[in-house]
């Protein structure tokens, strides 16, 4: 019965959206308050509605309905409660149903927390929110209904995937989603410009957090992934320029460029006309990439001409959305006048710069996902774009932006002094200088791990440097640099630590040149040297779990004859889907990692494994943390918070701070 | 397999896991001979795989390029050499960083066309700027001012 009620929901959904599509925009245009109302109340109810969907299919796999089809194909009764919930988004159906209920989440948002925007804009947004979630909802209900029943039920579900039983599922995808989705409601607010014409500073105050909470979710969700892929699949790679890896790469290079671009219309009117269309762009490039990973053409172009009923329902959503944003960017792009000028070097001009960078970054991301397919549909020749293609093309645009980075923050708008700048950076740039030397004389070749680690360091420093010069600035004492911490706005804090969390990133990528692995066969008792470290295996035992079976090789990590960490790296085979699932044993030691994996054992009683030790690897994803945390930041700076500029207009505050 | 975002969205085209790439029974005794090995391996597709080098990959294929591959670096071949064989033999599909041709110069070219087109349209966009803000006044202004001044 919850069931149906849920199916029932989703219908209603629908309903409620396609309403809300029409009579908002309609109001809008008539300058009709009641009509234009209906928006926030609609959208609160759309996701109420989809909520209580989402609980009903997670009723279903909690209590194990086998007469749902969803739950069949996905759980098992013997699975733990954690993975039944978080298997509700773990297969197609219920990821899709994952993805109109985050839409629904940021439609209630902006409904709930945007009281001082214009009500046209506001309307306007909705509407375009709701034809988003229009479209995809009959796309469910059309094509993908989780709720479907079976006549005859089965005993037993046929599990999930072992891959995806995982704590990285229960997080990865619902992060992913936020970021992906979030990036929904820039997209409407670009949309409801466009229809109101009215495309101005103020508009882009009320996208920034929006923008900014996308991206941070972006941020997390990406790196999640890729340390859930890093210690799951047992051999300790963490990024492979997969498509489907790429599919969410390509929007937050895009979310990425639109924040730093959003900010120069922000505090200057220019740049009016690009904000806009990285806007589009942005939320066009999730939908690419939903369609890429939901319509199988991955796979391969003809599996997905032999079953093209979801992807080409994806495709019309998409050409409909790219292709309308677009024709309606086309028509008043004209109109838009000039905003402020600014001289090449100045803070506009680096901002300008970073946005070439990043969107050729993201072009070539996009062709090398895409060409192999297009190749093959249009002559026929197969080829592949692997990872050698990307580090050929990819990096080589990243390293200006990285030098590019901290001397942009310290250029003044309108117009800069690059040698002024360059000047303040000599700090960054000799601590730059002597963590490569540093690096170069501890870990030692390869050259590029240690000149980029050195870059790393620069930027890190540069990032701080413009922070510390005004909290420090004339000989200030400490409880005076104390003072001045506090009263800085937050927001240059967030890009300080924004970008040092990149370089972060950074300094744990130029670290992967000095990693050991071994590839070996081990029997208990042996000891394998592993970089700074000796590995001692200890025994080979079998271990029961819920619905896995496991062959587990307990070991013990010494360091000079210390012990330092103890892993247990097993193989888990799991009956009911008849696969297995390498368990890898991992040891943080330091900001580095002890990875071992084992595949097997051999007929005389060794255990085939693999060993990794991975100095500084954890900064890969510490970066990302640190990323999100500026991001938070600059989202928590007062100033920026929404409806902060319409009190500002009320009751004009004489104390104002000034503009960075 | 390492396509673990694709497993999530694909979960159907799943095959049963094995556990990974290269196996220690592999390996060559040549450390310096298995160095590039590996880093041969890591240029050449495994074909039934997606995306995946035959280094990282579990498939029989993968084991029986590896052990290819392993076979002409012990007859003394060179990387190229090995190269030109395998696409001789499977096309250019066998390799991970696609060849410079007719086919690849739209792939290849992408990343500094972008940047060239993108330079080229900020530059005018620049120059457009300053233009339509350039400083002359106009009689009107140039009345307002002369007003302004005496002042």
């Amino acid at each position: 019965m919850i069931v149906e009620t849920g199916h029932y929901a989703l219908v209603l959904a629908l309903a409620l959206a396609l309403v809300n599509s029409i009579v908002p925009v309609w109001g809008a245009r008539r300058q009709d308050l009641s009509l234009m109302a209906v928006a926030p109340a609609a959208a609160l109810m759309t996701f109420l509605l989809i909520g209580y969907a989402f609980f009903a299919l997670t009723y279903a796999h909690v209590v194990s309905d086998f007469s749902v089809l969803n739950v069949v194909e996905n759980s098992h009764s013997a699975k733990p409660l954690v993975y039944k919930i978080s298997g509700v988004w773990g297969n197609h159906e219920g990821s899709m149903l994952l993805w109109v209920l985050i839409l629904a989440i940021f439609g209630a948002a902006v409904a709930l927390f945007s009281r001082g925007m214009p009500d046209d804009l506001r309307a306007n947004v909705l509407a375009v929110q709701s034809w988003i979630g229009a479209a995809f909802l009959l796309f469910i209900l059309l094509t993908s209904n989780p709720f479907a029943r079976l006549a005859v039920p089965p005993a037993e579900g046929q599990d999930l995937n072992p891959l995806l039983q995982d704590p990285g599922l229960a997080i990865h995808p619902p992060l992913l989603y936020l970021g992906y989705v979030g990036l929904s409601i820039t997209f409407s607010f670009a949309a409801a410009a466009l229809i109101s014409g009215r495309i101005d500073a103020v508009w882009a105050r009320y996208v920034r957090p929006w923008t900014l909470i996308a991206w941070i979710f972006l941020t997390l969700g990406i790196a999640m992934g890729s340390y859930w892929a890093y210690y799951t699949l047992g051999w300790g790679g963490f990024w492979f320029w997969d498509p489907v890896e790429n599919a969410s790469l390509m929007p937050w290079l895009a979310a990425t460029a639109l924040l730093h671009c959003a900010a120069v219309m922000e505090k200057r009117e220019a740049l009016r006309i690009w904000t806009i269309f990285l806007a589009i762009l942005a939320f066009s490039l999730s939908l690419i990439g939903t369609f890429l990973v939901r319509s199988g053409v991955l796979t391969s172009v003809h599996a997905f001409a032999t079953d093209p009923q979801r992807g080409v329902f994806i495709l019309v959503i998409l050409i409909a959305f790219i292709g309308g944003s677009l024709a309606l960017f086309a028509l008043r792009a004209g109109e838009l006048k000039q905003g402020g000028i600014f001289a090449p070097v100045s803070r506009e001009g680096a901002l300008v710069l970073n946005n070439l960078l990043l969107t050729t970054a993201c072009a070539t991301v996009f062709v090398g996902t895409l060409y192999p397919l297009a190749l093959e549909a249009i002559t026929g020749e197969k080829i592949s774009v692997g990872a050698p293609f990307f580090n050929a093309t990819f990096i080589p645009l990243f390293l200006p932006l990285f030098i590019a980075m901290p001397a942009g923050q310290m250029l003044a708008w309108k117009r800069g002094d690059l040698l002024g700048a360059a000047q303040r950076l000599v700090i960054a740039l000799a601590c730059g200088l002597v963590a490569a030397l540093i690096f170069a004389a501890w870990q030692g070749a390869p050259w590029v791990s240690y000149c980029l680690a050195g870059l790393a360091v620069y930027v890190v420093v540069g990032s701080f440097t413009d922070v510390a010069t005004r909290v420090f600035g004339r000989g200030a004492s400490l409880s005076e640099a104390f003072r001045n911490a506090i009263g800085m706005p937050r927001s240059a804090w967030g890009t300080a630590f924004a970008h040092a969390g990149l370089a972060v990133t950074l300094l744990g990528l130029a670290a992967t040149g000095w990693g050991v692995d071994r590839v070996l066969t081990v029997k208990p008792g042996e000891t394998v040297n592993l970089g700074p470290y000796e590995v001692s295996v200890t025994g080979l035992v079998q271990k029961q779990g819920p619905n896995y079976n496991a062959l587990v090789t307990p070991a013990v990590i010494r360091s000079g004859g210390v012990e330092v960490a103890r892993i247990e790296p097993a193989n888990r085979f799991y009956p009911s889907r008849k696969m297995s699932r390498a368990e890898a044993g991992i040891a943080t030691l330091g900001f580095g990692q002890l990875y071992m994996s084992i595949s097997g054992t051999t007929p005389d009683g060794g255990i085939d494994a693999r060993l990794y030790w991975k100095p500084l690897v954890t900064l890969i994803w510490i970066g990302a943390l640190v990323m999100g945390f500026g991001g938070a930041l600059s989202l928590s700076d007062r100033r920026l918070r929404i409806g902060v500029a319409r009190r500002a207009r009320v009751s004009p505050v004489p104390n104002a701070q000034p503009a960075e | 397999m390492r396509k673990l975002w694709l497993t999530l969205f694909l979960l159907g085209a799943l095959q049963p896991m094995p556990s990974f790439a290269v196996q220690p029974e592999e390996i060559l005794k040549d450390p310096v001979l298995e160095a590039r090995a590996r880093a041969l391996s890591a240029e050449l597709r495994c074909m039934v795989c997606q995306n995946e080098s035959i280094d990282e990959s579990n498939a029989p294929l993968a084991h029986d390029l590896r052990v290819l591959v392993r076979d002409h670096l012990k007859a003394g071949d060179s990387d190229a050499a090995i190269r030109q064989f395998l696409v001789a033999r499977y096309g250019d599909f066998i390799l991970l960083k696609p060849p410079f041709k007719a086919e690849t110069l739209l792939l290849w070219g992408t990343p500094l066309l972008v940047l060239f087109a993108g330079g080229i349209g900020i530059a005018f966009a620049a120059r457009r700027r300053s233009v339509s803000s350039s400083t002359v006044l106009n009689s009107e202004e140039q009345a307002r001012l002369a007003g302004l001044l005496k002042k």
